[in-house]
């Protein structure tokens, strides 16, 4: 696989990648999460602390609850008839899921990308422009303009696009339209980004280019990543939870989950014996 | 891949790869035939309404000089512009100077076959151009209508003769009638117009769209994208799916029992007419417009929901503006039945004669497709054609409002 590898002078200093009991504060955490779809079971107990300017990746076997989970962090799977949360999801020590929580508001604290590019059929302005304007976070067109300009900007995608905003965002490559719907999170100034497999509709450059990205986001915002890519769950991230059967087997550092796995079954997993 | 290439080439194989090609050229065939069908029945079906209906657009007509300078009309110019213009015309004595007019110039006989009505289209003629007052001029004016029969080769030998002999001479022909646009159902022939019915249709369909198309996209929106799946969901589905397949003469009963019931004032009015139209279209756009609400791709709902846009937002900055295209759609199809729609307005009373074009939607008032009903039921020759020339309004009306349709829903348009 082609990949720029990020540089690692630009990662946290090791000793700031401490464990989530080391004091830092976590963004959001999990206790005892159980997600069922109707009678089935998809995520079993899991519980899990994700903390700020950490790239935190979810990996494991195709239908592992790893995507469920992820859904659960901003209410996603509200949308889904039968789909129920047991557990308490904490943002900043509020349970999510506590009645009179604006899912509204949280969606725009805990922004997600998807698998697939999903641009609106609008013009790339329009894409950007559309969350800020909902939320009212810009008051007149040369704030909005400004938000706009911004969110490309931290995207790497003004440069490409800055001569032709009106055109549409569907009309962009793939990997263009990802990076246009990163842009589209980071316009409502989220403090979770979740990002669900966003590369794998992605050709290789265009996966280099997102991963790159990534890298360059995490300063700001808490990352969250689902992949299937081993490799690429090395490249990024400084957390790595490795999921199996709806249950979260193994937590911590990417390294030491890479290289030093203490469970037999996320020894089997990064090896290649399943998945 | 070339044939010689194929790696088998046993005697079954090539067999099987004959019976291939020979289905595939039986579709192609079958389709082609299918096409060429319809095209041909479309085409044989507006090439008959043409050639019958063009008789439809013109009538007979006398041309009558008529010196207004000499005969000082006793009418006040001021007054031409009053409602009841006409009538002081009559009063004036105008009917009696085209009568004398006719008679010098084309004789008793033919003076007597000049329409009844003929000096209403002189008063027509003069209170849009009053300055015939004070001149001479030649009027066009319909004859009676077994004259305009004769002329067309039907009834006595002797009318046919005059007829004959009146063309001859230049007196009489048959003329466009511009009026056939203007004015309403009448009981001769030669006098009726199309504008009642047409005006009627235009303001049933008005009511008709202004009920159906927001009701019915208001339900699929609900249905699509907030009711729950359950049983109750499941019987509001069927139900909606049989209102559509229900006859169209049991809405007209429906209207009849419950809106003339709450209106009875209203009878033959485009108001009930529309109501009535609107409950048989409503359940064609609710289908149509869950199915094209249904192909609106989950994912850009997912992406408008992840940036935080309540379903409300979602509901209508995205999915209805994907979805309206195919609405459009099924509007179209619905308002094109609702339009042809007979059996309903006859229930309601939309089968009156009315002699003048409707003025409002309470006013009475019949419709297009009822009028051609009550056209081809009249025993005079002269409706035949009329009748024709109606359809022909009927299908421009149709083509006009799909156009418009089909122009809204490429505006509407967007690709992902």
């Amino acid at each position: 696989m082609v990949t720029t590898l990020p540089a690692t002078a630009t990662m946290l200093p090791e000793s700031e990648l401490s464990d989530p009991q080391s004091g830092l504060i976590p963004k959001m955490s999990a206790r005892s999460v159980s997600v069922y779809y109707g009678a089935k079971q998809a995520v079993d107990d899991v519980s899990i602390d994700i903390q700020t300017k950490y790239v935190t990746a979810f990996i494991g076997p195709s239908g592992c609850g790893k995507s469920t989970f992820l859904r659960a962090l901003n209410r996603m799977n509200d949308t889904i008839p039968g789909a129920r949360v047991d557990g308490e999801i904490m943002l900043d020590g509020e349970d999510i899921y506590r009645s009179g929580m604006d899912v509204v508001h949280l969606r725009a604290r805990v922004g997600m990308v998807f698998q697939k590019p999903n641009p609106f059929p609008k013009s790339i302005y329009e894409n950007i422009a559309y969350g800020p304007r909902i939320h009212g976070l810009a008051e007149g067109k040369a704030e909005l303009d400004a938000i706009v300009e911004k969110s490309l900007r931290r995207a790497g995608l003004w440069e490409e696009v800055k001569d032709r905003l009106a055109d549409s965002g569907t009309a962009l490559s793939g990997g263009q339209q990802q990076r246009l719907c990163i842009a589209r999170a980071i316009a409502v100034d989220p403090e979770v980004i979740l990002m669900d497999e966003p590369c794998s509709a992605l050709d290789p450059i265009a996966t280099a280019k997102i991963e790159e990205l990534i890298d360059e986001l995490r300063g700001r915002y808490a990352i969250v990543i689902v992949t299937h890519s081993m490799q690429q769950a090395a490249r990024v991230s400084q957390r790595t939870a490795f999921f199996h059967l709806g249950k979260m087997v193994e937590y911590g550092k990417t390294s030491d989950i890479f290289t030093n796995p203490r469970e037999e079954r996320t020894k089997d997993y990064i090896t290649g014996r399943y998945g | 891949m070339s044939e010689t290439a194929l790696p088998d080439r046993t005697g079954a194989f090539q067999a099987r790869l004959r019976k291939r090609y020979a289905s595939e050229r039986r579709f192609k065939a079958l389709g082609l035939c299918a096409v060429l069908f319809s095209v041909g029945v479309l085409a044989i079906l507006l090439v008959t309404m043409t050639m019958n209906g063009i008789g439809g657009f013109q009538r007979a007509e006398l041309a009558v000089p008529v010196d207004f300078s000499k005969a000082e009309l006793a009418i006040d110019p001021q007054r031409l512009n009053d409602k009841d213009a006409i009538q002081a015309l009559e009063l004036a004595g105008l009917p009696l100077l085209i009568d004398n007019s006719a008679e010098q110039t084309l004789g008793r006989k033919a003076a007597d076959e000049l329409g009844s009505e003929a000096w209403r289209e002189a008063a027509r003629d003069i209170i849009a151009d009053p300055s015939l007052l004070k001149r001479k001029a030649v009027l066009n004016l319909p004859t009676s209508k077994d004259l305009a029969s004769a002329l067309r080769g039907d009834g006595h030998e002797e009318l046919r003769a005059q007829a004959r002999d009146l063309v001859a001479k230049g007196q009489l022909a048959r003329n466009f009638d511009p009026g056939f646009l203007a004015r309403a159902d009448a009981t001769d022939a030669q006098m009726v117009g199309i504008w009642g019915a047409l005006k009627g249709s235009m303001l049933t369909m008005f009511v008709t769209l202004l009920l159906a198309f927001p009701v019915g996209v208001l339900a699929a929106l609900y249905l699509e994208e907030y009711a729950a799946k359950n049983r109750w969901t499941e019987i509001i589905e069927v139900s909606i799916n049989n209102l559509a397949a229900v006859p169209s003469i049991i809405f007209g009963l429906l209207g009849l029992a419950v809106f003339l019931w709450i209106f009875p004032n209203y009878r033959s009015a485009p108001l009930i007419g529309g109501m009535t139209l609107a409950l048989m279209t409503m359940p064609v756009i609710v289908i149509s417009g869950r199915n094209a609400i249904k192909a609106v791709p989950p994912s850009i709902r997912d992406g408008a929901l992840a940036i935080g846009a309540s379903p409300v937002q979602v509901v209508f900055h995205h999915v209805l503006p994907l979805a309206l295209p195919g609405i459009l759609t099924g509007t179209i199809i619905g308002m094109a039945r609702a339009l042809g729609e007979t059996a309903p307005l006859l229930m309601i009373g939309m089968r009156a004669f009315v002699a003048t074009p409707p003025d409002g939607f309470t006013s009475p008032a019949t419709a297009l497709p009822v009028q051609i009903f009550l056209w081809s039921d009249e025993i005079d020759r002269g409706f035949v054609e009329r009748t024709s020339a109606a359809i022909i309004i009927l299908l421009i009306f149709l083509l006009v409002m799909n156009g418009l349709a089909i122009y809204l829903r490429n505006r509407f348009e967007k690709k992902w």
